[in-house]
């Protein structure tokens, strides 16, 4: 199952001169852009981890690009998106998220009912990739 | 999943050789720069009109501006003109599918100090932004405390965060032999020649590095950094200014900042720069300009201090041979 998160999520997959575009727009806009990745598809899960520290004062795309890149390397089979930043007064607030790399295996989740009290019934869901103990996922 | 965006994932990235930034505002504006688009290969006996190309290029406007606001460095003019030149024919060629690889632009400036090395570098950026040779065209100066790191693991981190910084634009290392220090064995700027060199060979799409210094400490940089020297294709030596340039400079810096020398002040800013490249530390147009604040600041000092009441507009826009004669060079101690 495919994961949608982020901006353009319902696209195919950038390619990676759309994602240097998105950046140059990111940039142009005075943007700080930053890389996080995760192995954790749940969609709770907010807090990634950090790839570095977001670049601060990049003018060009080429610098960011790399750092992806860099990530992606690092970890193939992980969901690595990429942030940016908008730290004007009022808004201090993401202003773009978008995936850049995905597994290329997305088991997806299983739903699991449990009955409480007064047969009522809770609904939560799990990855069938978090079975695993993290970094051996996907 | 799309395998096309994982197709290339080394240093180098494979993109079109169009511009992309479509954003709002880049470095110099879309203005500035010659339109890329729209342009197809020309068939084998086409012509090409070469003031149109010049035109839409703008280097004669980017070179004239450099002959009027820079006085004398005749040498480096020159170079630049032949850069540019290369470049320009570089993209007729390339309308014409002529192969040709994207030319070598590292650079070294090598002159005494204030001659105007980062100024030129400031020009260099400008002229291959609208060649469009650099993306956007802007100038990150670094010395060694800027890319060097105080402990080990530090450097490499820091030094890429300001390559990420530079990149569309023109890397200028002021004083680049600080990085190599013989005496030390364990210093890390020997990180950073490493990293700088794996960049200006891999990503020369991507950035322009310059390094400067004064020119004997540079030749001994390279001679102990040869990898250094085969990245770089333009040595340009800067020369020191001759006193009639400096005199020259001095009139453009005062109206810049709308003064004037007086008849008597001429004949005295003459002397005091006679005197003045006499004497250790003279750092050619530098000097003239610290030379200028003074007798700005005691042209200030006369007229507060002076007995008359009535200031006219022209009291203060002069500066008059006191105000020169007053300075520490003409006192022979």
């Amino acid at each position: 199952m495919r994961i949608t998160q982020g901006a353009f999520s319902f696209l195919p997959d950038l390619s990676d001169e759309e994602i240097l575009a998105q950046v140059s727009y990111s940039l142009d806009s005075g943007w700080a852009v930053s890389v996080e990745f995760t192995d954790d598809p749940h969609p709770r899960n907010t807090y990634w981890s950090m790839w570095g520290l977001p670049m601060f004062d990049l003018s060009d795309p080429a610098g960011v690009m790399y750092e992806i890149n860099r990530c992606r390397q690092a970890y193939p089979n992980h969901y690595v998106r990429v942030n940016a930043f908008d730290s004007s007064y009022g808004r201090q607030t993401t202003a773009l998220s978008f995936i850049v790399n995905r597994p290329a295996e997305e088991p997806g989740f299983r739903l699991s009912r449990t009955e409480t009290q007064d047969r009522r019934i809770s609904y939560s869901i799990s990855s069938y990739a978090s079975n695993k103990p993290s970094g051996e996922r996907y | 999943m799309d395998t096309s965006a994982k197709g290339s994932w080394d240093f180098q990235m494979n993109r079109p050789d169009q511009p992309r930034s479509k954003g709002p505002g880049t470095a110099l504006g879309e203005g500035d720069r010659a339109a890329d688009e729209g342009e197809t290969h020309l068939s084998n006996d086409a012509l090409i009109d070469l003031s149109e190309e010049k035109e839409k290029t703008k280097i004669e406007a980017i070179l004239a501006s450099l002959d009027e606001e820079l006085v004398g460095l005749g040498p480096v003019k020159t170079k630049l003109a032949e850069i540019s030149s290369l470049l320009l024919v570089d993209r007729m060629r390339k309308r014409f599918s002529l192969v040709s690889s994207r030319p070598n632009l590292h650079m070294s400036f090598t002159g005494s100090p204030g001659t105007g090395k980062t100024t030129v570098a400031m020009r260099m950026a400008q002229l291959l932004f609208s060649l469009g040779y650099l993306k956007k065209g802007h100038l990150v100066a670094v010395t060694r405390d800027d890319l060097v790191g105080q402990y080990i693991g530090h450097t490499a981190p820091k030094t890429k965060e300001v390559l990420k910084r530079a990149m569309g634009g023109v890397l200028f290392i002021d004083e680049a032999y600080y990085l190599y220090r013989p005496e030390n064995e364990r210093d890390y700027g020997q990180e950073t020649i490493e990293i700088l060199l794996q960049v200006m060979e891999n990503q020369r799409d991507d950035l322009v590095v310059i390094v400067a210094g004064y020119k004997d400490r540079m030749d001994k940089f390279f001679e102990s950094n040869p990898g250094m020297n085969s990245r770089i294709a333009h040595h340009v030596d800067f020369p020191d200014y001759s006193i009639e340039e400096l005199d020259q400079i001095a009139r453009l810096i005062l109206k810049d900042q709308s003064y004037y020398f007086s008849k008597d002040a001429e004949e005295a800013f003459g002397e005091y720069l006679k005197k003045r490249m006499a004497q250790p530390h003279f750092a050619n147009a530098r000097s003239v300009r610290n030379a200028i604040e003074r007798s700005r600041l005691r042209q200030a000092n006369r007229i507060v201090n002076s007995q008359s009441e009535k200031i006219s507009k022209d009291d203060l826009m002069k500066i008059t041979a006191e105000d020169i004669r007053l300075s520490r060079v003409f006192s022979d101690l």
